[in-house]
């Protein structure tokens, strides 16, 4: 229709869409170099990077402690967020939007706000440092990202489904077992991805929390970053991102499946 | 039909008491329990009165709200075009596009700093590049100034304004515009009187998201930044963890609190939350 409006809008995106993924893209190169200092292009490359990361018995523990203290706020997060989905989804109450809109709220307070404040509740119980108390203090913020995702996914969960099991005499919590969380299970396993990664990735409150013992990937990335650029770095970030890639991927094929499975349903 | 005790609101129950006791608790114990060290209320009210007339508080409130605007302007202006090819092109140009912001969106924050630092760092790859072109003589100054705050949190912040205009411009009718072309409106007339008034709700929750997230910001200008950009966030963590006055990070923090509390009013009236953060 209108060629030259359409190829500078195609351009610009074009040029948008480098800026937004070089960055990135960059820096997975870069953890491949095989040079003690940050050039790109790398004149050659390896993996010495990824065993100096792996090799550090300090950064293996980080990773540890990242990894243990993601699994606790998935776990909890999805768990409470499910229900309380479910609750928001089917319940008959009024007031839903205010009590989604306070339960959202982890995500709008500033995080070095909630961070100090778990800090000063933390400190008095001698708890700085234990992992499980900050995979608990991280499910605050990873549960509204749950609870987003699964809002979405259960709206097109059929209540007559339930209505039927209901009418032909399951109890309730059988038809919550072998109902209610089928029909949703693509959507929780979702929700339990992306609260992973936001707890994986979180730093703010790990870097209250930690103390020295249970420093995370992104806290000891942030200690560093104070110091120099080491290439090391580079290849911890890679991890982080191919940890975010990993993420995106499996909820595609979740994705995938469920409308493949609703296509199908569907005959 | 079902009786009160069946009501699947008790569900909710277990996520509250979560947040009353991880959020709700820790805050409210942090102020009440700063703010009872102080004499009296005369005197905490002469500690908000000192704390928030200092200058460095008030420089960095300065800091603070300039840099939100000019992140919350520059998103909108350079996200709003991304927003419109999305809302408008479907297959692999859509998936192409929506690869780019989604993989940095849930990239974590400190990875996507990083990478800025890499690139903008005096010996960054910019530099590099630009020098080896035999463009400059001397390294620029990229990094530890405004310019690199801007750059790192507009990074940062793009894909909240990008995914809230597409979530807005997904809703317009297409027909529309197509209607305004038949009955012989040109495109920037239609554009500005037909296009751009139905995504105005999207551009309004998407500065207002940036705004909020913005002026909370910590690790972005905490690492990009120079001596010059000290943002609120930064000034209460420095309280907290350098000089130990307590009592001047819960004023911050309560100021911070609110202003941001104020503003998560306003985004609730005018958007659905349930779309929030793009979901």
């Amino acid at each position: 229709m209108d060629r030259p409006r359409e190829l500078g809008l195609a351009s610009y995106i074009a040029v948008a869409c480098l800026v937004l993924i070089a960055p990135i893209a960059i820096v997975c190169v870069l953890a491949f170099s095989g040079e003690g200092y940050l050039r790109f292009p790398p004149e050659s490359f390896s993996l010495r990077w990824f065993s100096a990361f792996f090799g550090d018995g300090r950064w293996r523990q980080s990773l540890w402690s990242s990894f243990v203290i993601a699994l606790i706020a998935c776990a909890i997060s999805t768990v409470l967020g499910f229900l309380a989905a479910y609750a928001l989804v089917r319940g008959e109450f009024r007031a839903k939007k205010v009590l989604l809109s306070f339960m959202l709220m982890p995500l709008i307070v500033p995080h070095v706000i909630t961070a100090i404040a778990m800090y000063f509740l933390t400190a008095r119980f001698g708890l700085v440092g234990n992992v499980v108390w900050i995979g608990f203090c991280h499910a605050v913020v990873t549960l509204p990202i749950v609870l987003l995702i699964l809002l979405s996914s259960m709206q097109s969960v059929d209540i007559n489904l339930e209505r039927a099991a209901l009418s032909l005499g399951g109890s309730r919590l059988y038809v919550f077992r072998r109902i209610v969380i089928p029909l949703a299970f693509p959507g929780i396993l979702s929700g339990a991805l992306f609260a992973f990664l936001a707890s994986f990735d979180e730093l703010i409150i790990s870097l209250f929390l930690a103390g020295v013992r249970a420093q995370t990937l992104p806290v000891r990335i942030w200690n560093s970053l104070h110091l120099e650029l080491e290439p090391v770095i580079a290849a911890v970030s890679a991890f982080l991102i191919a940890v975010t890639g990993a993420v995106l991927v499996l909820d595609g094929l979740i994705r995938h499946l469920r409308s493949s499975a609703a296509a199908g349903a569907r005959g | 039909m079902r009786s009160r005790s069946r009501d699947p609101g008790v569900l909710l129950v277990p996520a509250f008491a979560l947040l009353a006791v991880l959020f709700v608790l820790p805050l409210a114990w942090f102020f009440v329990g700063v703010f009872a060290e102080a004499d009296g209320i005369a005197d905490l009210a002469d500690w908000f009165a000192i704390v928030l007339t200092s200058r460095a508080v008030v420089t960095a409130m300065i800091t603070t709200n300039w840099i939100s605007l000019l992140v919350t302007a520059i998103t909108l202006l350079v996200g709003y075009p991304i927003a419109y090819y999305l809302a408008t092109h479907t297959g692999w140009r859509f998936a192409l596009v929506l690869f780019c912001i989604i993989v940095p969106y849930f990239t974590s924050v400190i990875v996507r700093t990083y990478s800025w630092m890499v690139l903008l760092g005096r010996n960054g790859i910019i530099n590099q590049a630009l020098q080896s072109a035999g463009l400059i003589d001397a390294p620029l100054a990229l990094l530890y100034n405004k310019a690199g705050v801007l750059v790192g949190m507009t990074y940062v912040l793009m894909p909240y304004m990008i995914l809230t205009l597409y979530a807005a411009m997904r809703g317009i009718d297409p027909s529309l515009t197509r209607a305004a072309y038949g009955l012989g409106a040109g495109r920037i007339y239609t554009f500005w009187r037909i296009y751009f008034p139905l995504s105005l709700h999207g551009v309004v929750s998407g500065s207002l998201i940036v705004f909020i997230l913005a002026i909370g910001f910590f690790i972005t200008p905490a690492l990009m930044g120079g001596p010059g950009d000290v943002m609120i966030a930064m000034l209460i963590e420095r309280a907290v963890e350098i000089t130990l006055d307590w009592m001047s990070a819960a004023i911050m923090a309560l100021v911070l609190l609110a202003v941001t509390l104020v503003l998560y009013a306003f985004y609730y009236r005018f958007t659905d939350v349930r779309r929030m953060m793009g979901a």
